[in-house]
């Protein structure tokens, strides 16, 4: 084949990225992955074939043009590489570091076929973090403004890039946050040494600069209703609200003192800056032996935040094998690094406490994979008298998240499915009400960045359309 | 920014404040609340508001310094402002014509009770209030309250005023006297409420209480204001903060609000020492 023909002489192994050590890192809220060098990602990008049919490109969600910004960075023409890939993505330097590229771009990656497949992640976060570290980030040239107005509510992955997209079209476009820094689970989810939040605050900053005005404090459906936004004279709604509100599992002792909601425990270190109590007023309670239960990306951050607060024994407990894991692989790798400890096909059955109410053991019950269930994964089933307990003094609870009522419950006519996720065509994010658009995770459930995205961008293009039409 | 026009103290803890939020005032309604920050480092907490005007687009909050963040905020002043205040949170009270009706207030929950003894008065229901305070000096809006009752009875725990009982007593007492209350709302200490319960459901009178568990979103995010009612799990910011007075899981409630106790009184020594130092800069 012409393409492995092509170039001989590459790499089988892609440029490794440097990381903080893991005895450092479990002790401080610091970036863990520091970045390419110039250099390095120089080497990185002429690993790529440059393949004529791209098949990378068809496993990224925005479809940026892939191999066009790598020939860029290999030719070291950084500042058009990174334009290239903002014709696409509007937050580049979020999705270097938080997508799931082994499961998109890099799967399709025909290198990956032999050896490693090109870091493309890694490429994406080199020229984002070029442009930012430059300082002036280019703003483009806006049309003169249609005079439309756009409310979005929630300043998450999908409100922003759609807020920004509908700017760059001439609205006027509103963003309404109910939380008092915008970013979604940007800002309140991802741990900072994941995802500084100084990114984020740029993010935002480059998207006010288009014009797009953010109003935080302000909670659609209780401040003001979608119905009295579209009164008080916006043309459209779209609705970005996430999947905000957290499942319990309905064990006994869920309620004890120590057990927390992952997005409890995420919000008051991460928005709230809880890991600099007393110097920010917000406590949070650390413990020596913490467990975790769950084993996504939610469950990760929530194990890796115990570790660097304190936490001497941090568990997760996870009722498939590690192969289920939903978590990046990235990511199960760094919290195994940094010294989270793995319990495998293990369920929590309940939570003991002591007589003031405070978490002392989880009883767990140990399970086996059964057969394949609805979503292709193999169903895990108790094995009947396994039980055990661990000593532990906080438990948090990272098991999923699902939509917020608040929207819904507040709109009369706004369709939504029996999990209370809001009806949208996948298209246009139109929904039962017109003028009212949707996308993100309050649409598809708990997703990915990339995703909600995505259905901003796509959103964006159906409410310009409507309101040319209106 | 959320500008404070009027401060006043009412007792040497209790303060009020008088905030400007035009947005918040056009649209809250007696028994919803509100969560603030004051500044960069501060904490989310929430206040119940205890009035509001709508033309002038200004909110009243009433609080009790307890903690860091409330003693941080009694000291702000006319003309200063508060960095963040979301609302109005939470469902508002059920306000309907039920007849004779018991506002039952216990200290510094006498202000959520005011706006929703108002509220009844106007709805057409004959309102007999039972307020209380520790002491004399802990009481605060008596006159405020008599205004929008029919009959107010006044308790203090150590007698220095009014009738030396609990409000609790005191309701228990009218309700053998002979009033039959169709209705009832209790707010103050959990103690209090736990006792209202117990009151309200010996003589099965329809009864709410206004749970006041720690918050941070206020907005059904994070779960930290569950509390358990009828044996379910609820979350007290979204499906409350009232509730049915029988069903609610006082002690859990209780246990809960103690998560931080050592850390909020690390807290707010740290602060009263930083403004020693102030003061012997001076
Ligand atoms: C801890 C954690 C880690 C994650 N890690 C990854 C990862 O590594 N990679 C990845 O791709 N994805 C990850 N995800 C998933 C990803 O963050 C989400 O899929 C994505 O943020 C969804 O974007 P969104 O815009 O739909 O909603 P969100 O980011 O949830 O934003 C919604 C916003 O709307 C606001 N809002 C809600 N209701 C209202 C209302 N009534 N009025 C006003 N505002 C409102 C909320 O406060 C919030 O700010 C993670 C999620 C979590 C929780
Ligand atoms: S598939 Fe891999 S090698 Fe081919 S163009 Fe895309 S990134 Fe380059
Ligand atoms: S305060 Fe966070 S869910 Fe109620």
């Amino acid at each position: 084949m012409n393409e492995e023909r092509a170039k001989p002489k590459v790499s089988p192994k892609r440029e490794p990225m440097t990381r903080q050590d893991p005895h450092v890192r479990r002790h401080n809220f610091e970036e863990v992955a520091l970045g390419y060098t110039e250099e390095q990602a120089v080497r990185e990008a002429q690993r790529c074939l440059s393949c004529k049919k791209k098949p990378c490109v068809s496993g990224c969600p925005v479809e940026i043009e892939i191999p066009e910004f790598v020939k860029f960075i290999a030719e070291r023409r950084f500042q058009e590489a990174i334009d290239k890939i903002h014709e696409k993505n509007s937050l580049p330097a979020i999705c270097g570091r938080v997508c799931p590229q082994e499961d998109q771009c890099e799967k399709m990656c025909i290198l990956g076929k032999k050896w490693e497949p090109l870091a493309i992640g890694r490429l994406e976060r080199f020229v984002a973090d070029y442009e930012m570290r430059k300082g002036e980030i280019n703003i483009p040239k806006l049309p003169t403004p249609t005079g439309k107005k756009v409310a979005v509510v929630g300043s998450g992955p999908a409100g922003l890039t759609l807020a920004g997209d509908l700017a760059k079209m001439g609205h006027h476009v509103v963003i309404f946050e109910a939380l008092h820094a915008p970013g979604g689970v940007l800002v309140y989810g991802i741990p900072e040494f994941r995802l500084p939040k100084e990114i984020v605050r740029k993010e935002v900053e480059y998207i006010k600069k288009l014009g797009v005005e953010v109003v935080t404090n302000f909670v659609v459906g209780k401040t003001r209703t979608i119905e009295e936004l579209l009164r008080d004279g916006f043309d459209a709604v779209f609705v970005g609200a996430g999947a905000g509100l957290p499942y319990f599992m309905n064990i006994p002792g869920e309620n004890l003192n120590g057990v927390y909601s992952a997005n409890e425990f995420l919000t008051r270190s991460n928005l709230m800056k809880a890991y600099l109590f007393p110097e920010y007023d917000t406590p949070i309670k650390v413990g020596r032996r913490v467990a975790v239960v769950g084993g996504g990306n939610v469950a990760m951050d929530s194990a890796r935040t115990a570790m660097r607060l304190g936490g001497e024994e941090v568990y997760c407990v996870y009722r498939r094998s590690r192969a289920e894991m939903p978590a990046r692989e990235e990511e199960i790798e760094n919290a195994l690094e940094e010294g989270m400890i793995l319990k495998e096909l293990t369920n929590p059955v309940r939570i003991i406490g002591d007589e003031n109410g405070w978490v002392r053991e989880i009883e767990c019950i140990k399970m086996k994979l059964g057969e394949p269930d609805s979503s292709g994964r193999r169903r895990p089933v108790p094995i009947e008298g396994s039980e055990f307990r661990l000593g532990v003094d906080v438990v948090v609870i990272a098991i999923g998240q699902g939509p917020n009522p608040l929207i819904p419950s507040t709109t009369p006519g706004l369709k939504t499915t029996k999990w209370g996720n809001i009806i949208a065509e996948e298209q246009t994010g139109a929904t039962s009400l017109e003028g009212v658009f949707a996308g993100g995770d309050i649409v598809t459930g708990a997703a990915t960045v990339i995703l909600a995205m995505g259905a901003g961008r796509r959103a964006a293009r159906a409410i310009d359309e409507y309101l040319r039409k209106k | 920014m959320f500008k404070i026009l009027r401060k006043e103290v009412l007792t040497p803890q209790t303060k009020l404040f008088v905030v400007e939020a035009p947005l918040i005032a056009t649209k809250v309604e007696p028994g919803q609340f509100v969560v603030l920050r004051i500044d960069e480092k501060g904490e989310r907490i929430p206040l119940t508001v205890a009035d509001f005007d709508r033309e002038k687009g200004t909110l009243t909050l009433i609080f009790q310094e307890v903690g860091k963040t409330t003693y941080h905020l009694g000291t702000l002043n006319e003309g200063d402002a508060i960095l963040d205040l979301v609302g109005p949170l939470g469902r508002p009270s059920e306000i309907e014509n039920f007849g004779k009706v018991a506002c039952v207030g216990g200290g510094i929950g006498i202000a959520p009770v005011y706006p929703i003894a108002r509220a009844l008065k106007a709805a057409g229901n004959e309102v007999i209030s039972i307020i209380g305070a520790r002491s004399k000096d802990l009481l605060i809006l008596e006159k405020e309250m008599a205004e929008v009752s029919h009959e107010i009875y006044v308790t203090t725990d150590d007698g220095s005023y009014g009738k030396k009982a609990f409000v609790t007593q005191e309701l228990e007492r009218l309700i053998k006297e002979g009033y039959r209350f169709a209705f009832a709302i209790g707010i103050g200490p959990v103690p209090m409420m736990k006792a209202f319960a117990l009151v309200t459901t010996r003589y099965a009178i329809p009864a709410k209480v206004s749970l006041n568990p720690i918050m941070v979103d206020g907005t059904g995010m994070c779960g930290v204001c569950r509390v358990s009612v009828s044996g379910v799990t609820r979350f007290a910011c979204v499906d409350g903060p009232e509730f049915d007075a029988s069903e609610v899981d006082f002690d859990l409630l209780t246990a809960r609000q103690r998560i931080y106790c050592e850390e909020e009184r690390q807290s707010l020594e740290r602060y009263q020492q930083s403004k020693c130092g102030g003061c012997e800069r001076e």
